[in-house]
Formats: C-alpha cells, sequence, structure tokens
C-alpha cells in the first residue's frame, strides 16, 4: 500500500522527533491514526478522545477538506493524499 | 524578566505585567509564558493567567484615554503607555435613545468601536499582539484575516516598527483591501475561504519559512485575545462602575464575547464593580451561524459550516471558541440568534438613521439580532442593553442601500419643483 504524508503540527513533533511531516499507510484516516500510533506511540490519544472521536479543538484535513465536512475518521485516504493536523484558530 | 539597576532603586522589568502563565480552558494545564497557543495534551486553547496587584478604580482613572488605563490588567509591561503604539479603546459608549424609543426599549447604549484609529475593534486585540511580538523577538508581524484584522496589523506594524504580512481570502471587500495595503506591509490573498486561510498560517508557523513570525491570532493569540476584555471594562467604566444587565456581541470565532465575559468577572472578582447578574447574547449572520445552530439544537459542539453572508468580518464557519460561547449564554442566561442578509442590511440603515452612526455589517449583525430577540420575547426590553458595533461602515459600502435623494438643476426652480422645500 501506497503512503500518506502527514503533516505534524508543532505540538506533536516530541512524538515524531522532531518530524514535521512522516508517513503512514490506510485508506480510511482512523487506519492512517493506527499506522501512526505504532510508529509513533501516544500520538493518537493526542488526537483522538477517548470515544475515538477527533478532538474538539483539532481540526484535521484530507488535502484541503476539512474532514468534518466529509467522513470524520473514517474519510477515505486515497494512495499519495496528503493529511494534516491542526491546532483551532481563533480571531481574524 | 530583566532587572535593571538605577541610580537610586532597582526597577524590574516585567514584560508581561501582571500575567504569570498561560493555562489551558480544556484540561488547565499551565505552562510558561511563551509564544504558544494549543494545549501539548489536548489541543485545548490557552489562555493567559495573572496575579493582579496594585489594581485600583482610581489608578485605572488617572491613567491615558485608551485601552492602556487598563495596562494593570493586560499582559503588557507597565510602561506600555510610553512606547510607539496606535493608543486604541475609550471609545464613545453611545446612549442611543432614539433607536431605543423606535424599538421600544427602556435604556440602550452603543459602544461604537468604529472610533477605533483603523476603525474596528481589531486595533485592541493587536495592541496586545504587538506587545508579545516584542517581547519574544518576531520580526514580522502577521495574521489570518477577513479584512479588520489586516488593516490593524498593518498600521500597528509601522507604528511600531515591525515587518507585516497579512493573509485574507480572496475576494475581500475591497475598502478592507486598499486599508491592509495602505501601510505598506504584504497583502497575500489565498485563493480559499477564512478558514482556508487560517489552516495556512497554522501549518506557516510550523515551517521554517515562517520562523520568527509573530501571528496575532495563531501564535500570539493567547495575549492578543487578551484584548478584547478592554471593551468590557470600558462599558463598565463608562456606565459609572456598573456591569450592563444585558449585551449583545458578534460573534466570529466568539473569542471576543469569552474574554469580554472574562473581563467582567475579573472586575468583580477584584471587587472594583458589584457582582449584579448579566446576560450576554452572542449574534450572527444566519449565512454562516454554526453556533446560533449549536444553540437552538442544544448541542455542547459547533459544526463547522461553509460560510455564505455579506458579514464577512464574521464569516468564520469553523469557530474555535464556539464552545464556549454557548457555555457564556447558557450561565448568564441568554441566547445565540442570528439575522439574514437583508435583515443586516436594513439594521446598518436603521442604527444610521437613528443615531447616526454608520456600522460595518457586523453592527447590522448585533442591532439586527436586538430587533429579533425584542421581537421574540428573549431580551427584556426594561433592562439596560448595550449592543456592540464592532467596525466602520466605510469598509463595508457594498452593503449599504443609501444613495442621492434627487438629481436636479442648480436652480430654485428646479429645487421647488422636485417637491424637496419640506
Amino acid at each position: 500500500m501506497s503512503g500518506v504524508n502527514v503533516r505534524v503540527p508543532t505540538i506533536l513533533r516530541t512524538y515524531t522527533s522532531g518530524e514535521s511531516e512522516v508517513t503512514a499507510s490506510g485508506a480510511t484516516l482512523r487506519e492512517v491514526l493506527t499506522d501512526l500510533e505504532t510508529n509513533y506511540p501516544g500520538i493518537s490519544a493526542r488526537i483522538l478522545d477517548d470515544s475515538g472521536k477527533i478532538r474538539r479543538f483539532v481540526n484535521v484535513y484530507v488535502g484541503d477538506e476539512d474532514v468534518r465536512f466529509a467522513s470524520g475518521v473514517e474519510t477515505a485516504t486515497p494512495a499519495g493524499s496528503r493529511v494534516s493536523v491542526v491546532p483551532a484558530v481563533a480571531g481574524g | 524578566m530583566a532587572i535593571t539597576a538605577t541610580e537610586s532603586h532597582t526597577t524590574v522589568t516585567r514584560p508581561f505585567g501582571p500575567a504569570s502563565a498561560l493555562s489551558c480552558r480544556e484540561c488547565g494545564e499551565r505552562y510558561e509564558i511563551g509564544p504558544r497557543f494549543a494545549c501539548e495534551q489536548c489541543f485545548g486553547p490557552l489562555e493567559v493567567a495573572y496575579d493582579f496587584s496594585g489594581v485600583s478604580i482610581d489608578a485605572i482613572k488617572s491613567g491615558p484615554p485608551s485601552i492602556w488605563r487598563y495596562a494593570s490588567l493586560l499582559p503588557v509591561p507597565a510602561d506600555v503607555a510610553s512606547r510607539p503604539n496606535m493608543a486604541p479603546g475609550f471609545t464613545p459608549l453611545v446612549r442611543a435613545d432614539r433607536l431605543a424609543a423606535e424599538l421600544g426599549l427602556r435604556s440602550l447604549h452603543v459602544k461604537d468601536d468604529s472610533a477605533n484609529p483603523t476603525h474596528s475593534f481589531k486595533d485592541r486585540v493587536v495592541a496586545m499582539a504587538v506587545e508579545a511580538a516584542r517581547a519574544f523577538g518576531f520580526h514580522t508581524l502577521s495574521c489570518s484575516s477577513t479584512g479588520n484584522l489586516a488593516g490593524a496589523v498593518g498600521a500597528a506594524a509601522a507604528r511600531a516598527g515591525l515587518r507585516s504580512c497579512v493573509f485574507i481570502p480572496a475576494g475581500l471587500e475591497e475598502g478592507k483591501v486598499v486599508m491592509a495595503a495602505v501601510y505598506g506591509g504584504r497583502v497575500v490573498a489565498i485563493d480559499g475561504s477564512y478558514d482556508d486561510v487560517n489552516r495556512f498560517c497554522s501549518e506557516l508557523i510550523g515551517d521554517p519559512a515562517g520562523e520568527d513570525w509573530g501571528f496575532v491570532n495563531v501564535n500570539l493569540r493567547p495575549f492578543y485575545a487578551e484584548g478584547s476584555k478592554t471593551l468590557a471594562y470600558e462599558i463598565v467604566e463608562q456606565l459609572g462602575w456598573r456591569l450592563p444587565e444585558q449585551i449583545i456581541i458578534p460573534i466570529a470565532s466568539g473569542s471576543q464575547l469569552t474574554k469580554i465575559d472574562k473581563g467582567f468577572r475579573e472586575l468583580i472578582e477584584l471587587g472594583l464593580v458589584e457582582d449584579t447578574p448579566y446576560t450576554v447574547f452572542g449574534a450572527q449572520a444566519t449565512g454562516c451561524s454554526p453556533v446560533a445552530k449549536a444553540w437552538e439544537a442544544g448541542h455542547d459542539v459547533v459544526q463547522p459550516v461553509k460560510p455564505d453572508t455579506i458579514a464577512k468580518s464574521l464569516a468564520i464557519g469553523n469557530p474555535a471558541d464556539g464552545p464556549y460561547v454557548l457555555d457564556v449564554a447558557r450561565r448568564s442566561g441568554g441566547c445565540v440568534s442570528h439575522v439574514s442578509d437583508e435583515e443586516i442590511v436594513d439594521s446598518i440603515s436603521l442604527l444610521a438613521r437613528t443615531e447616526g452612526i454608520f456600522a460595518e455589517t457586523a453592527g447590522g449583525v448585533t442591532t439586527g439580532v436586538l430587533r429579533r430577540l425584542l421581537a421574540e420575547g428573549k431580551l427584556d426590553p426594561n433592562k439596560e442593553t448595550v449592543v456592540l458595533n464592532t467596525g466602520d461602515g466605510l469598509k463595508t459600502l457594498n452593503a449599504a442601500t443609501a444613495g442621492v435623494s434627487a438629481t436636479i438643476a442648480p436652480s430654485l426652480e428646479a429645487f421647488r419643483d422636485a417637491g424637496l422645500a419640506h
């Protein structure tokens, strides 16, 4: 299975040894996060709450689409797609 | 903390004044003061925590006629007013008797923040961010913006001698684009929505290309957001050190509403104002009303939307502070409501016609929601009410419907014939 590129925000880079981008595999966002957890233990619990939902102050994008407008953690992650994890931003 | 020896004594300079830490609003985790904005444990927003001392009404009254009279309540150094800055704030609290009479209210005030240096409330928040940028040594001031913030950042950076580069969604009102660009900084339009701009800026601060950049509403957000508290302080002082009974506040990200509430509570806790009940109402445009929809559905979480409204300064489809807005409205006995674009345009005219205040679209939203809440019986017409106007109508001229009354020849006959004498 081809890899998915995951962009890691600054506050999660302690899990990725400072790397801002890592690769993972999976056909859905949930599978990608599971694979990330295997290689970077602890990172998944920062993104998902205890019930497995995306934490309310985390935005996750597949390509340019906020997964909340797609299928949440079940959003498809085609080979070569880019996943971005971004803290919520206020003000404007 | 820098310690400076002088001839007669030792002066301790605290760049963040009474601020003592950053605290997570979600889980309470505390962090040392720094250019950080999200909790490393839960991604919750960080906000400034304080160790207040030396706060008194007399000291405030002796301060300058700007937000800096409240420096002892803000994350800024005590000598902040002496540094080059825009000196925003202390805008008029207009007694709106004619609008009150038209709507059937006993007492109404409009807090008119179009009187700020760049004609919106954003000068307040940016002033905080400039001080934080100075303290952290950032060389470029930046932001993601729907327009008003971009103008405020451009102006404040120019005054402070910082570089600026602001990011806006393509297609903003021309007045806001010009106002952002005229101060000499870079203005970059992103081909996407405001939420797309936000995502881009969040990724930029994590990239070497964004190193040493202070994004006022991203990595400087905890400090920036505190500027909205000054609206609470000013309203209380201008009412004679009393809390308003009801207040209507526009919601974009929701930060302004939650910080005004924080300001009221601080004054109560410090004993500077009597702890009387106040009710907070949130106002959105129907075309971007995720918080109002969550309120109507009784939800604690806010489902993002894709905005479609003329009220572009409020067009944030994924409002980060939305859940806290719901908390404040619920706790204070208020609610979150919304009005259509047609009601916004009509309400801009209403406010201008009755009080001589030309509001931008966000002011049309708050005035429109005031009218709607009265009609629905959700706002008490007998209680003292404050409604916010956060920006100047000159920035959103396309939303106004006014025009010339008649075009006539330059003669008295033509004037009389047109029926204009009475």
